[in-house]
Order: structure tokens, then sequence, then C-alpha cells
């Protein structure tokens, strides 16, 4: 079929479609999620090898790189690290799970109100415990960095 | 009080928020707004045929049965992909109701899109029997054999087959949002539907998928199966597709026995 002569690019929702990612359930949100916390986390990756590289400089330049992460934001970016990593490893075992077919259901003869078997409430505990060990994560981190 | 009184007693009014562009003389694009009167069963689509007959007939709208059939009058309402002849003004508790364009599929006029994309995908995952050991499309024509199904290999595509290519599923991809050689919800779970289907022998389908803007893009948000409105399901679909294709379902598919039709003439 031919397209018709316009800007096939035109309407396309492109990085705008992960924002308010609420309009379409907890699904959605842990796809926005999982995939921030992808990101979040690459960039974390790149810095902690840039950091622990600077020991090849001296313990002098090892030590002051480190007392980055001894400041208040240092903590706080740290406990972002921990909730994100959490997350996404929680997360990412149920999406493998699902990535198999597992947890899903099975096809059958839809009925009104079409409620899909894939986003079952299987589906939606796996979220919401990944969210729960993310936040628990994240509240012992606190509780050692800013401890005492 | 008489019956046309009550009856404008119980009329309400809405502000129906209306997406315009014409990209053929390549107008702006803005909102028109109207109000207009519903009652409870009021459907988003009477309403922009309320703005066309009495308001404002140049409004570009795309719709045909009226009744969640035809998959013609899919559009964004209130942010989300819905059918507008499915969608109740009085289900969506706001006063102002906006309808914009289906998103991922370029508006040719307000609220008409191209699908030619969308159909095109469709198109290439070969959406139909395919039959290889020695029964051609004259067998199929002079209807000389039947496939044996059970209902048990039936309930295993029947509910993929009651897409009705509305696009909704289409444009609630955030994959297809960033990725446009990615075939959609929508394709992949139609070629799930003629793999899972017993009759169906085609040996090269799967391949067609089985690429870096295939299959693998889908990164399960859902977000297809919860806009669908006949209850397709294509993330299910889709899943169990990668499953198959990775190698860790078991279901080995059993293709439908073909069972010669005798013509009365033969019988006699």
């Amino acid at each position: 079929m031919k397209e018709l002569e316009h800007d096939s690019r035109n309407n396309l929702e492109g990085l705008k479609g992960w924002l308010n990612p609420s309009r379409y359930g907890w699904e959605r949100i842990s796809y926005w999620f999982q995939r921030i916390t992808g990101v979040f986390l690459l960039i974390y990756f790149i810095g902690h090898v840039y950091e622990t590289s600077t020991i090849v400089n001296g313990q002098n330049a090892w030590e002051s790189f480190l007392e980055l992460t001894q400041t208040v934001w240092g903590h706080l970016f740290l406990i972002m690290v921990i909730g994100a990593s959490t997350f996404h490893s929680a997360n990412g075992i149920r999406l493998i799970f699902t990535h198999v077919g597992i947890g899903l259901g099975t096809p059958g003869r839809p009925d009104y109100p079409y409620n899909p078997s894939s986003l079952n409430y299987r589906q939606k505990s796996g979220i919401w415990i990944a969210l729960i060990l993310s936040a628990a994560a994240m509240y012992y981190g606190f509780t050692v960095l800013f401890g005492e | 009080m008489n019956n046309s009184n009550k009856n404008n007693k119980d009329e309400k009014k809405i502000v129906l928020k209306i997406f315009r562009e014409n990209t053929a003389q390549k107008t702006d694009r803005h909102y028109d707004k109207f109000n207009v009167p519903y009652k409870k069963w009021t459907t988003v689509l009477d309403a922009l045929l309320h703005v066309k007959s009495y308001m404002d007939p140049s409004v570009a709208i795309r719709y045909s049965c009226r009744m969640a059939s035809c998959g013609s009058c899919g559009m964004k309402i209130n942010g989300i992909p819905r059918l507008a002849c499915y969608t109740k003004i009085s289900e969506l508790e706001t006063s102002t109701i906006e309808c914009e364009p289906l998103p991922n599929l370029p508006v040719i006029r307000d609220l008409v899109t191209d699908f030619s994309r969308f159909f095109n995908h469709h198109k290439n995952v070969q959406p139909y029997i395919q039959s290889n050991d020695g029964v051609d499309d004259s067998d199929t024509e002079k209807k000389t054999f039947s496939f044996y199904q059970s209902p048990d290999d039936v309930d295993k595509y029947l509910q993929f087959s009651y897409c009705i290519k509305c696009g909704l599923c289409y444009s609630a991809c955030p994959t297809v949002g960033t990725d446009l050689k990615f075939p959609g919800p929508q394709a992949l779970a139609q070629l799930y539907r003629y793999f899972a289907d017993t009759r169906d022998e085609a040996k090269n389908r799967l391949d067609i998928v089985d690429d870096r803007h295939g299959i693998w893009r889908c990164h399960f948000a859902g977000s297809c199966s919860k806009v669908c409105p006949k209850g397709v399901d294509p993330a299910l679909g889709i899943q169990l597709l990668r499953s198959y294709m990775l190698g860790i379902s078991k279901n080995e598919k059993k293709l439908a026995k073909k069972i010669e039709i005798k013509t009365n003439e033969e019988n006699i």
C-alpha cells in the first residue's frame, strides 16, 4: 500500500510518549521506571568505572574523588543508585518471566469487559513488589548513610 | 411538565475540544471548542457528528459502523486512544473532552490519520493461512477437503482473530513512537494468530520479525492490551510468540488433519 504524500514522522509521539505514564496503568509505569532506571544505572556505571580508574593516579587522587560521595548530595545520589538498581533487578526478573510467556495466562474466548489476561494481578503484584523492595532498600541505605 | 421540557432539563452540555489541521494545505495546528448537548447514552462519536451537523461541517472524522466493529473511529480521547463510538461522554466524567488524531499515525486532516504504514506492517507478516503439502489454492476453491480442528485448537488463536485493525494498540505502543520499523502490536499479534492456527504451515513467517526492529523491540509495556476495544490482548500474543522463538515454549505445533470432502456425485 502506497503511503500518502506527507511527513511520515508527522504526529509521532517519540519520547513524549514516555511522559505521563499513568495514562496506561501500572504496566506502563513499570515500563517507564525500567527505562529511566536503566539509563540512570548506565550513567552511574560509566561514572563508577571512571571513579575506580582514578586509582592509577595514586592514592590521593582516589581519595579526593571518593570524598565526592561523602557529601550530602553524594549520599542522596548513592541512595538513588540503590533504589534504581533494586527496582531494575526485581522488575527485570518479572520481565524475564513474561518474555518467555510465564505468568501471563492462556489465550481464551474474550468476554466483555475484556480484561486482558496478560495484565493480570500477578503482573501488577510483581510491579508493586519491585517498588516496595526499592523503597525498602532506599530506606535502609538512608539509615546507613545518614545514621548517627 | 411535558416530555420536551423534561428532556431539555435532563440535557447537559460538554465542551468538545477538537484538534484541527489540514496537512495538504499546511494549516497551523490548533484546537476548536464546541459546546455540545449530551445525554447519558451519548457517545463521543455522536457528539462529533452533532458538531458536524449543526456547528462546523468542515470537521474531518472517519467512521462507519457506530458499534465498535469496523475500527474506523479510533482517536485519542482525553489522552488515551479509544474508539469514539465505544466511549460514552458520561463515563469520561470530565467537563471538557479533548479529541485528537491517533498518535504515531500521520495526520491527513483533523482527526483522520493515514493507516498506510499500519496496514503495510500487517501485510508484511503474511496474515493468511499457508499450506505446503501439495494442497494449492485450486483445491481450496473447489472445497475438496476440510480441516479438522478441535475446540481447544480454535481457542489458541480465536482471541487474536477478533482484531478489527482500529490502530489503537499501534498508537498506544511506546516502541512504535520511537521506531517506525517496529511492526507494532497489531501485526505481531496477527503473526501469532496465524502461527498458532493448526491449519497454517508457513515456514518463514517467524523470520520476518526475527530482527532488531522486530519482536525483540517489544518491552512489554502492556499499553496495547490496555486500549484494545475487543479483548484481543496483543501483549499476550507477542510474549507467547517470543517464548516460542526463544525455544522456551514446548508447545510443538500439531497440524490440523485434512479430511477429503466427497461430492454428492461421488457419493451416488
